[in-house]
């Protein structure tokens, strides 16, 4: 092999190689790119059951409903249009209240419950999870007045 | 008067930068000696002005200075001695400082130590490193001065982010900055390289004990950072392709590329322009992984700083040094000869595969972490790029890359005949196929990818030893030792990470105090709960026994703490060790009927994870040591002959 040709053999090598990186990235973005849900997502565009998903919005007001195990929780997820209900077995996260914003890994079951695998909670007053950033978190709040009243 | 002293320590560290690189540039284009020989020694100074300035920054802290804004902001009188230590760095403006103070030191190194390159390069190396830190200077000195006055000076500071407050984190932004910071080294014997024109062996020779470094820190960095998110967080997993973490994979990902690219380029004069690219690419991802962490922009547990202006400025030197250097490369690039060729079956190309693959994964890793930035700033829309895409797309990647660093350190430079290999390589490749036969036979509902890794890993393991094999051991360079232990130390890593994803058994449970948990071979005996407090915490803590099959008792408590300070929770896992795995306790929250969540892990050899993250980074300490030595020697000969004549 000439000089030129091994130089250019390595640089077309290179260059396949990144192609087949962007394609292969292009290919595996394409289930990832609605990776991220909100419930209004969830109402308009229901996602298949037992596809990977993540989950965000707030905790509705009132919703949070401790089962008899004592480690399974149920509540609704809301952003201000839209609800979902979501179910959690595990330790919740430690700022993990209603009214508070969530972040949940997980998937849609054949009764449209959200199964979560993991809980992202907002993790004190200097941290928002990205994809919550600008959500209303005041919608739904007037629940708490009827809990008071 | 402190803070007033540091800042002027810091202007005159800054000016003197400015004489660094005006030395050196216009000294190159005049051709002067004089110049030549007046650089050296202002870079000297300048290492020891920045060092000052970052010392004096320290001892604020340690006073509890809070006429000092910084302090105030980011620290408090209350918090443990290390913490207000650590806490220097624990913010923008004081890991600014760290950064430029570790490349004046690292600039005062190469002009005091530096002897084997060429000395115009030498001045182009020193001139390009005092280009990097202006732009950091003047990002300090700009808009964020550490020193910064408060008035009126308050009572108390404001404390830190009590998840931050740990030794393991202490320590590891400083551990990764190093790391960064060796890189730039490496860019500016990159960018010395391609201004004079002098790519060849020394130059890779002079550079590559800077890479070794920086690839040593970022490895450790690495490690303590996964160790650290998976006893902090509590959530028993120890990789979350969380941008921050990314931010650091992928500057170690290219650092790697480079440390095998530049021992072709030392030892066979081959992949000349390849080796500058990737030195310009490595630090590009350090920039690209601070500008990420330090500007907010993924606002994340790790983003302190929240501040578009800051981001700007970051982005803006980002754009300046990596355009500099891609034009530069550009330019230069057709003027560098081709270096010495080889057979497609020879060392160098395995060691070209694993740059390749090295470079997609990366590829794949930077599309994943930024894709979703660009789309919510082009479209507004949000997305986030999880787990399922990363491992679906590095980890067959990954699998092959360990594959080749078998076989490669098997074959020899030049040219090899495919034939030897497969004999050399058989033993390896026999271990491997009967791990994977053992392992499908004798467990069920692994994955693939676990399978063929825990196979693979096996495989390696052996092949990793196989460069000692028939040789002499006590003639075999000390740099080759670490070559087997780093390659040892991947296949160790890879069994813990199989063994994680497959073998990891959980309970979860409501317990009463009195009441017993089995997980595995595990008894957990809940003993009571019991307030306890700390210096500036108080917990819940559960006592717990632990008991493995009729072995010892040991006790674990794992705690729900409450900072004061910040108004903040945080659970603390308890960890108990074993040498076959470890058991991960998480205590959660208690109800009206006196139950309380815990959360029980039996994860299976988990601990060779970081076991094999630190065996890498002594593998590579060795060869850094093995390579130095023998530069040393190989000086000492040369000046031993040139005085004989």
């Amino acid at each position: 092999m000439k000089a030129k040709h091994q130089r250019l053999t390595l640089v077309l090598l290179g260059l396949v190689a990144l192609i087949g990186a962007g394609l292969m990235a292009a290919y595996a973005l394409q289930d990832q790119a609605s990776y991220f849900y909100t419930p209004s997502d969830i109402a308009d565009k229901k996602p298949a059951a037992g596809v990977a998903i993540r989950l965000g919005g707030m905790v509705e007001e009132g919703s949070i409903e401790h089962s008899a195990d004592g480690v399974t929780v149920q509540f609704t997820v809301q952003d201000g249009t839209a609800r979902q209900l979501v179910t959690y077995t595990g330790i919740t996260p430690d700022l993990f209240v209603e009214g508070s914003g969530v972040v949940a890994d997980g998937r849609l079951d054949g009764n449209g419950m959200f199964v979560a695998e993991t809980l992202l909670a907002k993790h004190d007053e200097n941290y928002i999870p990205r994809e919550l950033e600008g959500i209303d978190m005041t919608a739904g709040q007037h629940k708490t007045e009827t809990l008071v009243q | 008067m402190i803070a007033e002293t540091g800042l002027i320590a810091l202007w005159l560290a800054a000016a003197l930068t400015l004489l660094q690189f005006a030395l050196g540039a216009i000294g190159l284009r005049a051709e002067r000696d004089d110049y030549y020989a007046a650089i050296r020694p202002v870079a000297v100074a300048q290492g020891v002005f920045v060092t000052l300035s970052f010392v004096l920054l320290i001892w604020l802290f340690l006073r509890s200075d809070m006429s000092v804004k910084l302090v105030a902001m980011n620290s408090a009188s209350v918090k443990p001695l290390l913490y207000k230590f650590a806490g220097t760095w624990g913010n923008h403006e004081g890991s600014m400082l760290l950064w430029v103070t570790v490349m004046g030191l690292a600039g005062a190194f190469i002009a005091l130590f530096e002897r084997s390159l060429q000395k115009r390069t030498l001045v182009a190396t020193l001139a390009a490193q005092a280009f990097i830190s202006l732009g950091f200077y003047a990002f300090l000195l700009v808009s964020s001065n550490p020193f910064e006055r408060l008035f009126p000076v308050p009572a108390e500071g404001q404390g830190l982010n009590p998840l931050l407050q740990d030794p393991g984190l202490a320590f590891h932004p400083p551990t990764l900055y190093f790391g960064y910071v060796g890189l730039s080294v490496a860019f500016s014997f990159a960018v010395g390289a391609m201004i004079t024109r002098d790519v060849g062996p020394a130059f890779a020779k002079a550079m590559r004990p800077w890479v070794l470094g920086a690839w040593i820190f970022l490895t450790l960095g690495i490690t303590a950072g996964s160790y650290w998110a998976y006893y902090e967080l509590g959530w028993g997993g120890w990789w979350f392709w969380d941008p921050v973490e990314n931010a650091s994979l992928m500057p170690w990902l290219a650092a790697t590329a480079l440390l095998h690219s530049v021992t072709v380029l030392a030892t066979r004069d081959g992949l000349r322009a390849w080796t500058l690219m990737l030195a310009v690419v490595a630090f590009s991802m350090s920039m690209i992984g601070t500008f990420l962490v330090r500007s907010g922009i993924l606002t994340s547990v790790h983003a302190f700083a929240v501040d578009p202006e800051r981001g700007s400025f970051i982005l803006a030197l980002l754009a300046i040094y990596i355009g500099g250097a891609m034009a530069l490369f550009a330019l230069r690039v057709g003027t560098v000869k081709e270096g010495s060729r080889f057979e497609l079956v020879s060392r160098e190309g395995a060691l070209v595969a694993n740059n390749l693959l090295l470079s997609v994964i990366l590829a794949l890793v930077f599309i994943g972490t930024l894709y979703p930035l660009l789309v919510e700033a082009v479209t507004g829309e949000k997305l986030s790029v999880g787990p399922p895409y990363f491992n679906l797309a590095t980890g067959p990647l990954a699998l092959l890359l360990v594959a080749a660093m078998a076989a490669g350190p098997l074959l020899r430079w030049r040219r090899d005949n495919p034939k030897t290999l497969l004999n050399r390589i058989s033993i390896p490749l026999l271990v491997a196929a009967a791990s994977l036969f053992a392992l499908v036979i004798f467990t069920t509902s692994m994955s693939i990818l676990s399978l063929l890794g825990l196979a693979l890993a096996a495989g390696v393991a052996v092949a990793s030893f196989a460069p000692l094999w028939r040789r002499n051991l006590r003639r075999t360079p000390l740099h080759t030792y670490g070559m087997v232990l780093a390659h040892f130390g991947v296949a160790v890593a890879l069994v813990g990470m199989a063994s994680e994803s497959s073998f990891t058994e959980e309970r979860l449970v409501a317990a009463k105090p009195g009441d017993e948990i089995t997980v595995n071979k595990w008894k957990l005996q809940f003993g009571a709960i019991e307030p306890v407090a700390g210096p500036n915490w108080t917990a819940l803590e559960a006592r717990m026994t632990a008991q493995y099959g009729g072995g010892v008792l040991h006790e674990i408590t794992p705690q729900n703490r409450m900072f004061a300070a910040a108004q903040t929770q945080t659970s603390e896992a308890a960890l108990l060790t074993r040498w076959n795995g470890q058991l991960y306790v998480v205590l959660g929250d208690g109800d009206s009927e006196g139950r309380w969540q815990v959360r029980v892990w039996w994860k299976p050899f988990v601990p060779l994870i970081w076991y094999g993250g630190i065996l890498i980074a002594l593998g590579g300490l060795l060869a850094m040591i093995g390579r130095l030595r023998r530069g040393f020697q190989q000086r000492k000969q040369r000046e031993f002959a040139e005085a004989m004549l």
